[in-house]
């Protein structure tokens, strides 16, 4: 009776001990859920506050007049005059005129550096596609360069001493005045969307690492997912237990978990050493990826396939169809919804994949936009890799601007896979 | 002729041997009388002779790609001087190839002495006249394959067992790409990686202290020799997967723990997808953070309570790897929580225990063989983990243990070694198949073992 008691107080005595910690396991348990996914938010908005400015691009409104004598043009010029003449002229002619008393050579050179290296470019295109305008003045809206996008955004501190930083007061100066005059406007990028990779950032894009990507991963898609189909058609409707299926199942779960680095050395030296395939082409790059996305899509479409139910099988052989009727017939389009879901989720596991094209040489610095699979290109996450580490200010907001779109693809691709999922689930 | 035009021709004849081996066979088997009704239905017989067209133009395809390049290469060496034949054979190699490059237009010609000129302009030639030939080829063995498959419909030809053995082999032979991928990542690495210790003693290579393989183009230049000693670089790689499995496992863990045992069905409704995202992220996107978020803020925490940090220390790579693998181990541990019988935890609470006491003492030993997999497996990732150790890590291998200095990795290592230009053979390249080899090795023993306890762990509760 009396060691009764004394296990009831003992009890008595440590339960507010052990509700204290239960209390405080379970708020460890909250804490490293909110920690992880606080790490999430402070990822996205950093990268998001980081890209946002690359989306829009500051322009100059300058009167320009494109005289014969400083484009260097003749009297009939042709097309490949055209495309040399020296626009860059008029546009320093047109700054002058804006600012007449800037007489020092130093001076000019920072008044010059107002109006982007693309400026040209775009008046180029514009004589190009009516030459008419030789001779004539216009008014036109040119991009800044890369110094004074960084300022209008306020990321030039000019409490600084001067000679600490790039932006001169005398710049900053002119930049005022223009903007007094409402001669600086802001616009929606377009360039960043229509061009190609370059070393200033203003002029940078993200057209060609967008073409690479597309045309990987068309590659990655015609190659894994027939195979990957196939194979886990074998594997779970037909394949006899043997050794054999056995190597083959250990196989396929080992090469899912294997790092994604060896199979860059694997395209390297088979693909590339061996069969002589093009460096840098995306088809080279949609070959590696397809190997490595096959178990990912074998995986999840053998759920998909072990999730229709025997009696369908069942059911159809009863009618006299053959095995291969039975599966091509009825239990594939069955599974479809499941297999389509896991083939997406593997694409946009390929989408954001960057480290074996690294290997397989598609970290070359291209400009065209490639429009075929064995053309020298690079992808989406790659080009994020190489301006990483550009040594220019201009180029972390473009990184981040291009993580922005790869996140954009990677949500619409993924929340693809969930809602086919949902419409198709389907309870046995 | 272009290799896609070939391929679309191709496609074209198996569409039309479809269609006529289809409305043959009906119009054949229409006045049949029942004794002689056909074995299949007509759609097989097209089928079949859509795969005999198929087949063996694929075959003249596969064999002149595999062929052609060998034999161009001999024609035309066969047509150089003597002299130049005479060389040894890495410069022969090297002249070939020069003239193939002038031959598709790699190079421009107008620096290029006459006779490869003259040879470029043959290779070029044979190399139209043999595309041609393998087109041509390749359409009369389609047509002649059509010709046979047409002759074969019969009532007695069992079209659609044929067709049906042949889909088979089909998927036998893509569910055996799977055994052909691992033994070609073996042999590429191993190849390479014996030609390396050919060059570098093993026993330097595993136990020397001192990494710098910068080797001299020239045998003759100053410190030419590069050393390949490889510990600084595993004691990085493990230094770095340790910090982030310090990261991943505790809040892994608990956060697995909570949303099995605790969490309401709701909150797991959205906190699950939410925390799935973590690992959906592209690891570029983690490296960038890492290089550019996570390091300077480590920096100046350190420095603000006077410690010296590298601008590239290994504990923000790490960290960041760390939050990568979180979702890793926490989807991989709830698996396993929630597969523990109801029964289990019915026992231990009926018996008095709290809810914590439960997890601690009896779901989680219950659980720990398929938990120590999922763990595994999570290490496994972390050595493999390639693009934030590229990003945020240094590059100098320093043998340290000081989580606020600069190490670097395997997978560091390898894509430094070859994004360089290098000649393929040099002791560089060669020395970062020999890491890549390490690394599979060691991801391989780790998965085997994980996935072996996660196996036999499921096998227990099933």
């Amino acid at each position: 009776m009396n060691d009764q008691r004394n296990t009831t107080e003992i009890v008595q005595a440590s339960i507010k001990r052990r509700y204290a910690k239960e209390k405080r396991f379970r708020l460890y348990g909250l804490i490293a859920i909110i920690s992880s996914l606080a790490f999430l938010a402070m990822l996205i908005t950093t990268i998001t506050i980081r890209g946002l400015p690359a989306f829009t691009q500051n322009f100059i409104q300058l009167d320009i007049t494109l005289d014969q004598k400083t484009l260097g043009l003749g009297d009939e010029p042709d097309i490949s005059a055209l495309r040399k003449a020296n626009y860059n002229g008029t546009i320093k002619n047109s700054l002058l005129a804006e600012f007449p008393d800037v007489t020092k050579r130093k001076d000019k050179k920072l008044l010059y550096k107002l109006v982007s290296k693309g400026g040209q470019y775009d008046l180029q295109k514009k004589v190009m596609a009516d030459p008419e305008l030789i001779g004539e003045s216009m008014t036109v809206w040119l991009p800044v360069g890369d110094d004074v996008h960084t300022y209008l955004k306020g990321d030039v501190d000019i409490t600084l001493p001067e000679k600490k930083r790039r932006f001169k007061d005398i710049q900053v100066g002119w930049i005022d005045s223009l903007q007094e005059n409402g001669q600086i406007a802001k616009r929606f990028n377009k360039t960043f969307f229509e061009s190609g990779d370059s070393r200033e950032p203003e002029l940078a894009g993200i057209r060609g690492a967008l073409f690479g990507s597309m045309l990987t991963l068309v590659v990655t898609l015609a190659l894994s997912f027939p195979v990957a189909v196939a194979a886990a058609l074998y594997l779970e409707e037909f394949a006899p237990k043997n050794r054999w299926t056995d190597l083959i199942e250990v196989n396929i779960n080992n090469l899912a978990a294997v790092p994604s680095i060896v199979f860059g050395l694997l395209g390297l030296a088979v693909f590339i050493n061996f069969f002589h395939l093009p460096r840098s082409a995306p088809l080279v790059g949609g070959l590696v990826l397809s190997l490595m996305t096959l178990p990912t899509i074998i995986i999840s479409s053998r759920a998909a396939l072990k999730s229709v139910p025997p009696s369908i099988r069942d059911a159809a052989l009863g009618l006299g169809a053959s095995n291969l009727q039975v599966v091509f017939h009825h239990v594939l389009p069955l599974a479809m919804p499941g297999i389509l879901t896991g083939t997406i989720i593997g694409m946009a596991q390929a989408l954001g994949e960057t480290a074996p094209l690294l290997m397989i040489g598609m970290v070359a610095f291209i400009v065209d936009v490639p429009t075929a699979i064995t053309d020298p290109a690079t992808v989406l996450p790659v080009q994020i890799f190489q301006w990483a580490d550009l040594p220019e200010k201009g180029f972390v907001e473009k990184t981040s601007a291009a993580i922005m779109v790869l996140l954009a693809f990677l949500i619409v691709m993924n929340a693809l896979a969930v809602y086919l999922r949902k419409k198709f689930e389907r309870k046995w | 002729m272009t290799i896609s035009l070939l391929l679309l021709v191709i496609f074209i004849l198996v569409a039309l041997g479809y269609t006529i081996g289809r409305t043959r066979a009906v119009k054949r088997f229409r006045s049949a009388e029942r004794e002689r009704r056909p074995h299949s239905l007509p759609r097989y017989y097209g089928y079949l002779v859509a795969l005999y067209t198929l087949i063996p133009a694929l075959v003249v395809i596969v064999l002149w790609g595999l062929l052609e390049s060998s034999v161009l290469t001999s024609m035309v060496s066969r047509q150089l001087p003597e002299d130049i034949q005479s060389l040894p054979e890495g410069q022969l190699k090297l002249v070939i190839n020069d003239i193939k490059n002038l031959a598709v237009g790699n190079i421009s010609s107008s620096n290029s002495d006459p006779i490869r000129m003259e040879a470029a302009d043959h290779f070029s030639g044979l190399l139209s006249k043999s595309r041609w030939a393998k087109g041509i080829i390749a359409i009369a063995a389609a047509l002649l394959g059509m010709f046979f498959g047409l002759r074969s419909i019969a009532p007695e030809t069992r079209a659609r067992i044929l067709v049906e053995k042949a889909i088979m082999i089909f998927l036998i032979a893509c569910s055996s790409l799977a055994i052909l991928t691992t033994v070609g990542i073996v042999f590429s690495v191993l190849f390479e990686s014996l030609r390396f210790f050919g060059k570098v003693p093993f026993s330097e290579f595993a136990f020397g202290l001192h990494w710098s393989p910068q080797t001299a183009i020239r045998a003759d230049q100053v410190g030419s020799s590069g050393s390949f000693g490889a510990v600084p670089i595993f004691a990085g790689t493990l230094l770095i997967s340790v910090i982030a499995m310090l990261v991943a496992v505790p809040f892994g863990l608990m956060s697995a723990i909570y949303l099995a045992e605790y969490a309401s069905p709701s909150m797991r409704s959205w906190a699950k997808p939410l925390l799935e995202i973590l690992a959906g992220i592209p690891t570029v996107v983690y490296g960038f953070f890492a290089a550019l978020t996570m390091a300077p803020m480590i920096r100046g925490i350190g420095e603000s309570i006077g410690l010296t940090v590298a601008s590239e220390s290994a504990l923000a790579a790490g960290l960041v790897m760390g939050i990568m693998i979180i979702p890793f181990v926490s989807s991989l541990s709830d698996d396993v929580i929630t597969a523990v019988p109801q029964a289990m935890r019915d026992g231990s609470l009926g018996l008095g225990a709290t809810k914590s006491e439960t997890i601690k003492k009896v779901v989680i030993p219950a659980a720990l063989p398929g938990i120590v997999g999922g763990v595994l497996l999570a290490v496994s990732r972390a050595i493999g983990e390639t693009m934030i150790v590229v990003m945020a890590a240094g590059l100098a291998a320093n043998l340290t243990i000081n989580p606020l200095e600069a190490v670097t990795t395997v997978t560091v290592q390898i894509v430094t070694l070859l994004t360089g230009d290098q000649a393929f053979d040099s002791p560089k390249t060669l020395a970062a198949f020999a890491l890549g080899l390490m690394l599979f090795v060691t991801t391989l023993i780790l998965n085997i073992i994980a996935l072996r306890t996660v196996r036999k762990y499921r096998e227990q509760y099933e």
